[in-house]
């Protein structure tokens, strides 16, 4: 990631682009679920690409882009690189723009069985035979984590940028939140597997406070240790195979969990268990 | 020799997800009207084959951010019929509240910032608050309402969390759902203002033949449980839904098209049809409302599909109330069951309509086939039939407000396209030939 900012001119309001890739809309309803700062944001930003929330539509360069989306088709491959062209800060919300998304299950199959799966005239169906991040494709400014999305994370960024101060996210792992929470330890108390210890902070660790297991819709928290998370687990009596599709969820494709699901399944390749 | 004509909408706007529209015409013969949906392919049905049951409700959430409460549910109703699973009426009733909770999230949304720019002749819910500042401030409120309500049952808004094959993975605590009443109590006589508020904005006269189409219960409105009703055809289970209704695959649409299952005809699902056809199953408040706001039911105007789902509004505050004042907290938050090989299939009502899911599971509880049928992709031909109507009483303008006119026709049905792709492209084509 780089440090530049966004130059916004007094004169004029900082223009604002959403743009979305394959996704499911959700990280960009995030600055509309922004309910007490949406018409404030309205106020000092010129949202001059937003289709889902506006009908005027205004040609670039903007100064902040947020990308939602991961790249799956032939067409898309080439629109990013216009995106970026005309983008001066481009920022990536959500896992499908920042780790493939759900979508990059594709990544692990055959992609004509899927489009036969789904569709009764595969002939009329262009995509590609992987899902991948935005990263993958261009340079990204800044990359904001999460299964959505967190609202608040999303308007602190915009804000650092109008203030021309760099934008930061916390990078610490769920399971620190969780004992702020003062939650009990779901693994510890019940064996479940929980993903808390090495995913990324932001979602406030709602899934131990409802009961149920971390499954790291925010990602890979920075300096984690994930094959001693994996290791212990195993020990701990998990079937591999679950493991296996706990880590291959919407950040399948982000490199520790990336690494960690593909050694667990050569292990049980090897072995010849497929068990879940 | 005839002028043909091309009009195009190369990507819809306040719409979620992304589409576009074509429109050809030879003269004034309407030649081809194409909702061409663009949206890439995510091959949910594909991947969710070898997956654990109890994963489903996760990851079908991811189909539509908007609408993620319409997957959980339908998903996890038709895996519990899979599995022999009964659940208790305390998390049927918590179940109705979750979803009162998307319909107002949802409904406020698409009523204030995506649909009622169009009556006001601008381009955004925040313009039209420059207009209307009272009504969209109070339109966002309503809207932060079903969202805080999502947070508390389900964990967040976006992709809750709490759902399980079951019931929940935790039953919420009564001063969390109490702490909402104020607020909700509120809510409801601002939800009322907001359905009179849009029964005076000023509609095409533009009523057609509808076969609409929406789940009903004979005590209540329906919303996870029922049978198939319809305006034109007899009441069918759900479990006979795919004997009845039928999709399938165009090449202009990623997302596949339905018809009733003889021949093809396009139906019409969500708010208008639920109303239309469940009345007087309306809250004591939203019934009363709605012999209030000028209409002689059943309407057959699509335009006015905005006081449909103002009245819904209603309806989801007043039960909301309901179930919130007479909530106690309950043991087992979740049914227990054995995995075995079995199928089951469920509808419930999204708020942009009628969903349906299929699931086959195996005896270690791994999926091995799915089927998802979404409200806009069971809208799609019924929006097409409609433009063909809409289009002689729009053409005499030039293309650009010929095309803003067909957007306009579009939106009454709050069309997803995220979820539909398994969805939208306007172009017009008045090309010239010989």
């Amino acid at each position: 990631m780089t440090t530049k900012q966004p130059t916004p001119t007094t004169a004029t309001k900082p223009k604002l682009a959403v743009f979305k890739f394959a996704s499911c809309d959700g990280c960009q309803l995030s600055l509309l679920d922004a309910e007490d700062e949406l018409l404030a944001v309205a106020g000092i930003v010129d949202i001059a690409y937003f289709l889902e929330a506006t009908s005027r539509i205004k040609d670039g360069p903007y100064d902040i882009t947020l990308v939602e989306g991961s790249i799956t088709t032939p067409h898309d491959e080439q629109r990013i690189q216009e995106v970026r062209r005309k983008s001066k800060y481009l920022i990536t919300i959500g896992a499908c723009a920042t780790a493939g998304g759900i979508q990059a299950l594709r990544n692990w199959a055959d992609i004509e069985d899927f489009t036969q799966a789904v569709y009764a005239s595969p002939q009329y169906i262009s995509t590609l035979a992987t899902s991948t991040a935005i990263a993958d494709h261009v340079a990204v400014d800044f990359e904001l984590r999460g299964c959505p999305i967190n609202q608040f994370q999303l308007i602190e960024v915009l804000k650092s940028l109008l203030a021309g101060r760099k934008p930061r996210t916390k990078t610490h792992s769920v399971c620190m939140d969780c004992k702020q929470r003062g939650n009990v330890c779901i693994t510890v108390a019940t064996g479940e597997p929980c993903l808390g210890p090495i995913t990324q902070s932001g979602c406030g660790a709602i899934c131990p406070t409802y009961n149920r297991g971390c499954y790291g819709c925010f990602g890979p928290a920075t300096q984690t240790h994930a094959q001693s998370l994996t290791d212990h687990l195993v020990r701990e009596g998990a079937a591999p195979a679950q493991l296996v599709q706990l880590l291959r969820n919407f950040n399948s494709a982000a490199a520790p969990f990336l690494e960690q699901s593909n050694r667990i399944q050569d292990a049980m390749n090897q072995e010849g268990d497929n068990r879940v | 020799m005839s002028e043909v004509r091309t009009i195009k909408v190369e990507a819809l706007t306040r719409v979620e997800g992304e589409g576009g529209l074509f429109i050809r015409l030879d003269g004034d013969h309407i030649e081809d009207v194409k909702l061409s949906i663009y949206e890439p392919p995510r091959f949910f049905e594909a991947f969710l084959r070898g997956r654990r049951l109890e994963e489903v409700p996760d990851i079908t959430a991811r189909i539509c951010g908007i609408c993620p409460v319409a997957y959980q549910m339908s998903a996890v109703h038709a895996l519990e019929m899979a599995q022999g699973v009964t659940i208790s009426p305390e998390i049927r009733r918590l179940r109705r509240l979750l979803y009162c909770g998307e319909w107002i999230e949802s409904h406020a949304l698409h009523m204030h910032l995506l649909h009622a720019p169009d009556f006001a002749g601008v381009d955004s819910g925040i313009e039209l608050a420059e207009h209307f500042p009272d009504e969209v401030n109070r339109g966002l409120r309503l809207k932060k309402h079903g969202n805080e309500l999502l947070e508390v049952l389900g964990g967040r808004a976006i992709h809750p969390i709490n759902v399980a094959v079951g019931g929940f993975y935790r039953a919420p605590k009564k001063d969390a759902l109490v702490a909402l009443l104020p607020d909700f109590e509120w809510g409801l006589e601002a939800a009322i203002e907001t359905a009179r508020w849009v029964a005076t904005l000023t509609f095409p006269d533009f009523t057609r033949a509808y076969d609409m189409v929406a789940l009903q219960h004979p005590d209540e409105y329906a919303m996870n449980e029922g049978r198939i009703a319809s305006t034109s055809c007899k009441v069918v289970d759900v479990t006979d839904y795919e004997t009845h209704f039928e999709e399938f695959h165009v090449e202009h649409s990623t997302a596949l098209h339905s018809g009733r299952a003889d021949g093809h005809a396009s139906y019409h699902v969500g708010p208008l049809a639920r109303v239309n056809l469940n009345l007087g199953r309306l809250s004591p408040k939203a019934r009363q409302l709605a012999d209030e706001v000028g209409i002689d039911w059943p309407c057959w105007n699509p335009f006015q599909a905005i006081i449909a789902r103002g009245l819904e509004l209603v309806h989801a505050y007043e039960e909301a109330i309901e179930i919130i004042r007479d909530y106690q907290p309950f043991a087992p938050s979740r049914i227990n069951y054995e995995h075995h090989q079995g199928a089951g299939c469920a509808a419930t009502e999204a708020p942009r309509g009628l969903i349906y899911h299929r699931y086959e599971v195996d005896d270690e509880g791994l999926v091995t086939f799915a089927k998802i049928v979404p409200p806009t992709s069971q809208n799609q031909q019924q929006i097409e039939d409609d433009l063909r109507d809409w289009l002689p009483r729009v053409l005499n303008g030039d293309d650009a407000q010929t095309a803003q006119d067909c957007e306009r026709l579009v939106r009454c049905y709050d069309p997803c396209i995220s979820c539909s792709t398994h969805f939208l492209k306007l172009t017009i084509d008045r090309g010239e030939s010989s």
